[in-house]
């Protein structure tokens, strides 16, 4: 039995990487490559008539390894399914970081599973409020829903589009320049930061297109992501490399950092750095970027 | 008699001066006599050395009960001859007493094994054994023990006299009618024959065996004329689509290229990766992928490989030819690419087995390497490595060039997951020491590198470079409890599956487990036993 840290809230979530729960093979030892999250996955990847073989797997994964500082979020099956209960009755029991939520449409989507993870805490003497949600946005009414099932609960850390179901119902295809998703990703984004919870892009679906996949991710972390969804573990580095902040922003952060403290502890509010107006609403941005520096291997400081 | 590596070499195998292995280069500068090869005057002119079947040219030869027939492994699982002049020498003559000195044996071979139950072959000396004849070998059946030699070692072998060839076997994808022999221009091509040029040197006789007779004379020549006593034309040496590869291609294993990645990188934080660096690397999937990202870094700092050495492929080919590498030479070819390529791409030249990694000459090419990069059965926490026997005991490797390159060359990389089908590699003690730890330098695992203390300057690389690396003994400690682990994970998915068949999928799969249970399978369980067998080395 490997016991989890509570999981945190808001974290560093560049990567989640994808992987049959199904597979022992895939999800034994899947933190060796360095993503921030992993995603192991009840629905899609697992065929209907192997589901509980699925949850026997994750169950004992859960159980035995440990993930060590990788986040482990499960994929539950769908809302219009048969397994989704069961489902989560297996992640609460395992200790699961947190449960995405498919095809999420509704912020009272959210407060179902919600029910059902507090149930489940509740059953096998897991600390109420330790399971965190995520919603995946698969359709059109799941985006127009964005704000509300954003704010829906405590335990909501992000949101994440899922291209291929939803392109499905827009019928469109993936564009070179993403215009198919600009309107849903936008839309998402503003949802999240409004709720104040994280946003994640999409997929990339071909592995051998790795032009067009830098294409996307940059176009990500230009939009304002938090982080990418991925399917192989030769896309993680791309995406650490992109998302992480340059030189010129850690200087630029650490500055800020340092001057808001002896300024604020001088009882200053405003200031100048470098010729621009600097107050609190600058530092939870320098810190992040710190933060981010730090988990890149940028920056060794202990500022934040 | 304990060796340097702690094991006990009984004695009776260390007679006529053979002495157990102490250290790395603890025969350095001896000097030995070499045996002076028997040849024969043929002074008349000469038609041709044709004969009609391989009887024919047993019986030319002098064949007797009790003599050692030497083959080289260039046709790899395609090969055929080895099986042809066996059934030839025992079913036809009925010689029996015979001893196989093979550069490898496989499964290619598998008759021999019955040979080795009957006591027909009474001795086996090879550089890999696998199949049925590993089987048959690690069960007892042969009568001496078996001698396992490195592909330097064997050479050694024979130029100091220590294994004497009756009769060297050498398959020739084309050969004209008096024995000059090439790997190329035939149906069954296979490129480099350097595992048969020291054979060919110091057999008293020699039979070219071919499948395509070309116009005299072949040239230019893996094995000359002046050395071969007869030649065999028969339908077919091998099967071409076993000899060689249509194009080793790099691993797209995620697992692979990650390892394959910090191997380039290790290789890259060490003084010796410098313009004209030499490098060796196997062809398994993450030693073969760790060329790709060595050409990364190459390219970053502007320098070039300087030549590169050992069974080649493909992807080495490509660098060559795009000008990355200097000069390329093999001494065997694992792909259609590199079999095309040698001696017909400038720079891409032939080597022997002697001249590749031979301890007892006055410089083999091991000796000049920079880098190797390898593969590993299992590993101990002394670095001692074994890719020789399974974790059974039962024969199934190939030391080949790995000793040898592992002691030559500046730093040895040996690269391997953690855990291999359901076993550990990491161990405490390998089952056979094949390659001493004093020759190894850095581990490269998927879950983290680990350095041999002996090496404190690549440690201080590393450590310069930000590479982290943790000890052999942390990767040790960290296998046993995920192979434990993903044994129960299976065995429990499977059960699942049964049960999900049988009953409804909505019962909680919580209520059958109990994570308490002690784990019934221990790692390593499997019985082990001694095989009979010395892995010499040179």
């Amino acid at each position: 039995m490997i016991p989890r840290p509570k999981p945190e809230r808001f974290r560093l979530r560049r990567t989640m990487m994808f992987m049959n729960a199904q597979k022992p093979g895939l999800i034994k030892d899947a933190y060796i490559y360095g993503c921030d999250s992993i995603m192991l996955d009840l629905e899609d990847a697992v065929a209907e008539n192997q589901k509980d073989a699925a949850r026997f797997s994750l169950y004992h994964a859960l159980k035995t390894i440990d993930y060590g500082d990788t986040e482990v979020i499960v994929r539950i099956n769908g809302l219009d399914t048969p397994h989704w209960q069961e489902d989560i009755r297996v992640c609460v029991a395992g200790g699961a970081d947190g449960i995405r939520i498919a095809k999420c449409e509704s912020a009272q989507d959210v407060r179902t599973v919600e029910a059902a993870v507090e149930a489940a805490e509740k059953e096998f003497g897991v600390e109420v409020g330790r399971t965190l949600l995520m919603a995946a946005l698969e359709s059109p009414k799941g985006i127009m829903n964005a704000y509300e099932i954003c704010a829906a609960s405590d335990r909501m850390f992000g949101v994440a589009i899922s291209g291929g179901d939803f392109r499905k119902c827009m019928q469109t295809k993936p564009q070179p320049d993403g215009i198919d998703m600009l309107v849903a990703r936008g839309q998402m984004l503003i949802a999240a930061r409004a709720a104040g919870v994280q946003c994640f892009d999409t997929v990339y679906t071909n592995l051998d297109d790795m032009a067009g996949y830098e294409a996307e991710v940059r176009q990500n972390k230009a939009m304002g992501f938090d982080g990418k969804s991925l399917i192989n573990p030769k896309q993680i580095r791309l995406v650490h490399e992109l998302f992480a902040p340059t030189e010129k922003e850690i200087l630029q952060a650490e500055k800020i950092v340092r001057a808001y403290r002896e300024q604020s502890a001088a009882g200053v509010g405003v200031f100048t750095v470098d010729g621009k107006m600097i107050d609190i609403a600058f530092i939870p941005g320098a810190e992040r970027t710190l933060k981010l520096a730090r988990a890149c291997g940028l920056w060794e400081g202990d500022l934040v | 008699m304990k060796n340097y590596v702690g094991r006990e070499i009984p004695d009776y195998l260390l007679q006529n001066g053979k002495e157990v292995y102490q250290g790395k280069n603890y025969m350095d500068g001896k000097y030995i006599k070499k045996a002076s090869p028997c040849t024969r005057r043929c002074e008349k002119p000469q038609e041709s050395k044709i004969v009609e079947t391989l009887a024919d040219a047993l019986k030319l030869c002098g064949a007797k009960s009790g003599m050692t027939f030497s083959f080289h492994h260039h046709l790899r699982d395609g090969d055929f001859v080895v099986n042809m002049v066996m059934k030839a020498a025992i079913e036809e003559l009925g010689l029996d007493n015979l001893t196989i000195a093979a550069t490898s044996l496989g499964a290619a071979h598998d008759p021999v094994a019955e040979y080795i139950t009957e006591g027909k072959v009474v001795g086996i000396q090879t550089s890999g054994i696998r199949g049925k004849i590993g089987e048959v070998v690690s069960a007892g059946l042969l009568k001496t023990p078996a001698i396992v030699r490195s592909h330097g070692g064997r050479p050694r072998a024979i130029e100091g006299g220590e294994v004497h060839i009756d009769i060297a076997f050498v398959a020739a994808p084309t050969s004209d009618c008096v024995g000059n022999c090439r790997g190329i221009g035939g149906k069954s091509n296979c490129g480099s024959m350097g595992y048969a040029m020291t054979d060919a040197k110091y057999a008293d006789h020699v039979v070219v065996v071919t499948d395509c007779l070309v116009d005299f004379p072949n040239m230019p020549a893996s094995v000359e004329a002046i050395d071969v006593d007869a030649v065999v034309v028969v339908d077919s040496i091998g099967n071409p689509k076993k000899i060689a590869s249509a194009a080793a291609r790099i691993s797209q294993n995620p697992r692979d290229l990650m390892m394959a990645e910090n191997v380039a990188k290790v290789i890259a934080a060490t003084p010796y990766f410098k313009d004209g660096f030499s490098f060796q690397t196997g062809v398994g999937g993450p030693s073969l992928a760790a060329n790709l990202f060595l050409e990364k870094y190459m390219d970053e700092r502007g320098i070039k490989m300087g030549w590169a050495i050992g069974g080649i492929c493909g992807p080495m080919v490509e660098m060559l030819k795009k000008g990355k590498v200097g000069k390329v030479i093999d001494v065997q070819d694992f792909d259609l690419d590199a079999v095309n390529s040698i001696n017909q791409t400038p720079n891409h030249f032939e080597m022997s087995a002697s001249q590749y990694a031979n301890p007892a000459n006055k410089g083999a090419f091991v000796n000049k390497l920079d880098f190797v990069v390898l593969a590993a059965l299992e590993i101990d926490t002394q670095f001692n490595v074994n890719v020789l026997t399974g974790s059974d005991g039962v024969l199934r490797g190939a030391p080949g060039g790995h000793p040898d390159t592992a002691a030559g060359s500046k730093c040895c990389v040996i690269v391997t997951p953690l855990i291999r089908g359901r076993m550990a590699t990491v161990c405490e003690h390998v089952v056979t020491v094949t390659t001493p730890g004093d020759c190894v330098d850095v581990l490269v695992t998927d879950y983290g590198i680990a350095v041999n203390p002996l090496r404190p300057d690549l440690i201080e690389c590393l450590d310069n470079a930000g590479i982290p690396h943790v000890s052999i003994e942390s990767l040790k400690e960290k296998d046993p409890t995920i192979s434990s682990g993903r044994i129960r994970l299976s065995r429990s998915s499977r059960r699942a599956t049964a049960r999900s068949s049988t009953s409804s999928a909505r019962s909680s799969p919580i209520r059958w487990t109990d994570p308490n249970k002690p784990k019934r399978f221990p790692l390593n369980s499997g019985k082990r036993f001694l095989c009979p067998l010395t892995a010499c080395l040179s």
